[in-house]
């Protein structure tokens, strides 16, 4: 398997993660229940004509695509393959209330056109003009792990050697009023103490856009590698811990050889549930990651994720805000992901230093 | 030439019959699925026509076996449908036996229930469980377990291309070695959404959808959806399958010209023809037919005409179809119920009709084959585009 390599990368988050070195200035929201982004200034990227038209989840793509490849010193890529699990669901929302409303009178296409899942994906290639491979992937908690996955096997086809992934979700205010009445949104925040214990289900929601230049070449600016990324639909929790020793076995590695894991906690017990044999067992003499606490959930956080354990890779030091337990190593070279949601749609995904 | 991906099984649902076999005939028989909307109440049964599938939600379910708490949207239960009957026509009796995955692909996803529930959720606490349903990947997620599928599952959007590029990932991943075998296609059902969506665009035709016609209005919208499956050269030869036909060629190109029109030379369907015919090493005089996406806009059969006239040379351009006359656009199905008819057009050697036309289109000299023509087919090209700039080609061939 060969490696890709992480050399730009951008992420708008709940946080602010631009302009910034390491989450040295996150705080945990221990109030709201769902989480807005800490908005750039649109204007430095986007035109103000263009952005007017633009809801946020586009808005944020282009955004951090740019910064990725800013980062990366690109000035365009071979492919651009984006993940996001409900779409442009600020458009959806829009454009479904008027036709429910208006009984589908006085309609105007502009929230339609921009409703489809590749609308970020479809501008970020029209702003570029990169006629290039295209692809969106919408699979709940795989949607970013199904984009790195393809690009990382398009380098070994030897059909691209520098590609744009992303994961990019939004939030809408009725869409999240659903997913509260549904139970997928706790009633109240917990809080921070009960966040790794939790009791109850639903979890804090957030928002985020997340983007990744990977290219096939390693250069002087190359922040970290990703080694492997692995999909699985279902798996039974019983079953977690033999399948992430094959997997590392996959790629010569035992548990040992984790310098550091980083975990999908989200605060729903059960979800929770399939990180805690891990945390306790498996991993329980290895620094722990997780992160959701600062993103929030959403289909795409694992991008965030990503962003985590590239950046403990490129600093060499975990901030304390992130960390389980109290582990800590002399280096952090080699890294896994895990994340999944009420036990579907489960990722493994394998980083190290370059 | 490449070798190309094994085909071993096919499933499909949509307005011109429940099966493969029946789609067949229809296709053969000129029996058009193109009517009166029935299964959702809109404004605008009047005045358009539709590829619909004339089951209700309730005899979907029935024949699935659903319990009466699912929570399946029309999209996951035509899935299932056409999914279930391509893993039986591949005879896979134990799916996880060998590395086995499923792409699926879909615009909508449960919209269908979104719209119907929006305001009724906060009222009727028995609908709830469809919150849930409208996620994509949920509706993919369902059909997967309704295979009893473990293994790597996916879902591609890219609007109206997002079933090529489904075949097109699980060819790549059967090449590749990471999959023995993989179930890929696409489901969308009708939604209010999308008939609305387009309605706003003015790109519905009030009538029957006539593609490549100088009087062409625009498209009927359908529902379907279709699935194949794709297996390994060492499986084929291990468990002696049959092979229908193969994937010889795919690819995927960006228009890079607008959110939701393709440029008026098709850039993005050249590039798209040409990346896969560089993938399957065939030369465009090879190609026996092509089933173009041809949905009937105005802006569509202009710009993919002028690709294909400039990837094939004038008057070069080999017999071809759009087969949306008869099921309407079925949207991210489409290129999964198209790559149905290819590979039906080389097992049977026949070119579908065009049907509905009547005048060439003013700005160049392209005639489809309107008219039913049996004649040796050995490679079939099909195009779809999408919103976002989306060009998808994928080529299919007889298996020697």
């Amino acid at each position: 398997m060969n490696k890709i390599y992480i050399n730009g990368l951008g992420c708008i988050s709940t946080q602010k993660t631009f302009d910034t070195l390491f989450l040295e200035e996150s705080a945990v929201n221990e109030v709201d229940t769902i989480l807005s982004i800490h908005q750039p200034v649109y204007k430095e990227f986007i035109s103000p004509v263009a952005s007017r038209r633009m809801a946020k989840g586009v808005k944020n793509g282009i955004v951090a695509s740019t910064l990725a490849l800013r980062e990366a010193q690109l000035e365009t890529v071979d492919a651009i393959i984006t993940g996001t699990g409900m779409g442009c669901i600020e458009d959806s929302e829009k454009f479904l209330k008027a036709i429910l409303d208006n009984n589908e009178e006085f309609l105007t296409p502009t929230s339609f056109i921009q409703s489809t899942h590749n609308t970020v994906g479809g501008q970020i290639a029209l702003g570029l003009q990169c006629k290039a491979y295209n692809l969106t992937y919408v699979n709940g908690s795989i949607s970013f792990e199904s984009a790195l996955f393809d690009a990382k096997m398009m380098m070994e086809e030897n059909d691209a050697s520098s590609v744009l992934v992303g994961g990019i979700d939004e939030t809408a205010d009725y869409t999240m009023s659903l997913f509260r009445l549904a139970g997928f949104i706790k009633n109240e925040n917990q809080g921070l103490d009960s966040f790794l214990k939790s009791t109850t289900k639903g979890v804090v929601f957030g928002e985020g856009a997340t983007f990744f230049v990977v290219e096939k070449e390693k250069k002087a600016t190359s922040i970290a590698a990703v080694l492997d990324v692995e999909i699985l639909n279902a798996l039974e929790i019983d079953k977690i811990e033999n399948k992430i020793g094959s997997f590392l076995a996959s790629n010569n590695l035992k548990f040992i050889d984790i310098d550091a894991v980083v975990l999908g906690y989200n605060g729903d017990m059960d979800s929770d549930a399939y990180y805690k044999i891990l945390s306790e067992v498996t991993f329980a003499n290895t620094p722990q990651v997780y992160y959701k606490h600062l993103s929030g959930e959403y289909d795409t956080a694992s991008a965030f994720g990503l962003w985590v354990g590239t950046k403990i890779i490129q600093t060499q030091s975990i901030p304390d805000i992130v960390k389980i337990n109290t582990i800590d190593k002399e280096t952090y070279k080699t890294i896994l992901l895990y994340n999944q949601r009420n036990g579907i749609d489960h990722s493994f995904t394998l980083i190290s230093s370059c | 030439m490449s070798i190309g991906v094994a085909i071993t099984g096919m499933g499909i649902i949509s307005s011109i019959g429940n099966s493969v076999e029946e789609n067949y005939n229809a296709l053969l028989n000129s029996q058009v699925g193109i009517t009166t909307i029935e299964n959702i109440v809109t404004v605008h049964a009047d005045v358009i026509k539709v590829g619909e599938i004339k089951k209700t939600n309730q005899e979907l379910m029935d024949e699935l076996g659903l319990g009466k708490d699912n929570n399946f949207s029309r999209t996951a239960m035509l899935g299932t449908i056409a999914a279930k009957q391509a893993v039986k026509d591949a005879g896979i009796t134990s799916i996880n036996e060998y590395k086995t995955g499923l792409i699926s692909a879909t615009s909508v996803g449960g919209m269908d229930m979104t719209e119907r529930y929006y305001h009724e959720y906060f009222e009727n606490p028995d609908i709830v469980k469809y919150i849930s349903s409208h996620n994509a990947g949920d509706n993919t997620d369902k059909i997967a377990k309704e295979l009893g599928l473990e293994g790597f599952v996916t879902t591609i959007s890219t609007a109206c291309s997002s079933a090529a590029n489904a075949i097109m990932l699980g060819a790549r991943m059967i090449k590749s070695g990471k999959l023995d075998r993989v179930i890929v296609g696409g489901t969308d059902a009708m939604s209010k959404f999308t008939i609305n969506g387009f309605k706003t665009l003015m790109i519905l035709s009030d009538g029957y959808n006539k593609p490549f016609d100088d009087n062409r209005k625009g498209l009927n919208l359908g529902e379907a959806a279709a699935f194949l499956v794709l297996e390994s050269e060492e499986l084929i030869k291990k468990e002696n399958k049959k092979v229908l036909a193969r994937v010889s060629g795919y690819a995927n190109a960006n228009d890079a010209f607008h959110q939701t029109a393709s440029s008026e030379n098709g850039d993005g369907a050249f590039l798209a023809m040409e990346k896969a015919f560089k993938a399957a090493q065939l030369k465009p005089e090879q190609i026996d037919y092509v089933n173009v996406h041809g949905t009937a806009t105005p802006n569509n059969d202009l710009s993919e005409g002028r690709a294909m006239i400039r990837l094939f040379g004038e008057n070069k351009v080999p017999d071809f179809s759009s087969t949306k006359p008869f099921t309407g656009h079925t949207l991210a199905a489409a290129a999964a119920i198209e790559a149905v008819y290819s590979v039906l057009a080389i097992q049977n050697n026949a070119v579908f009709p065009n049907l509905n036309f009547e005048t060439p289109m003013a700005e160049f000299n392209l005639v489809p084959q309107t008219t039913l023509k049996h004649k040796k087919i050995e490679h079939v090209l099909s195009n779809s585009f999408g919103f976002g700039g989306n060009c998808s080609t994928l080529i299919f061939s007889k298996s020697e």
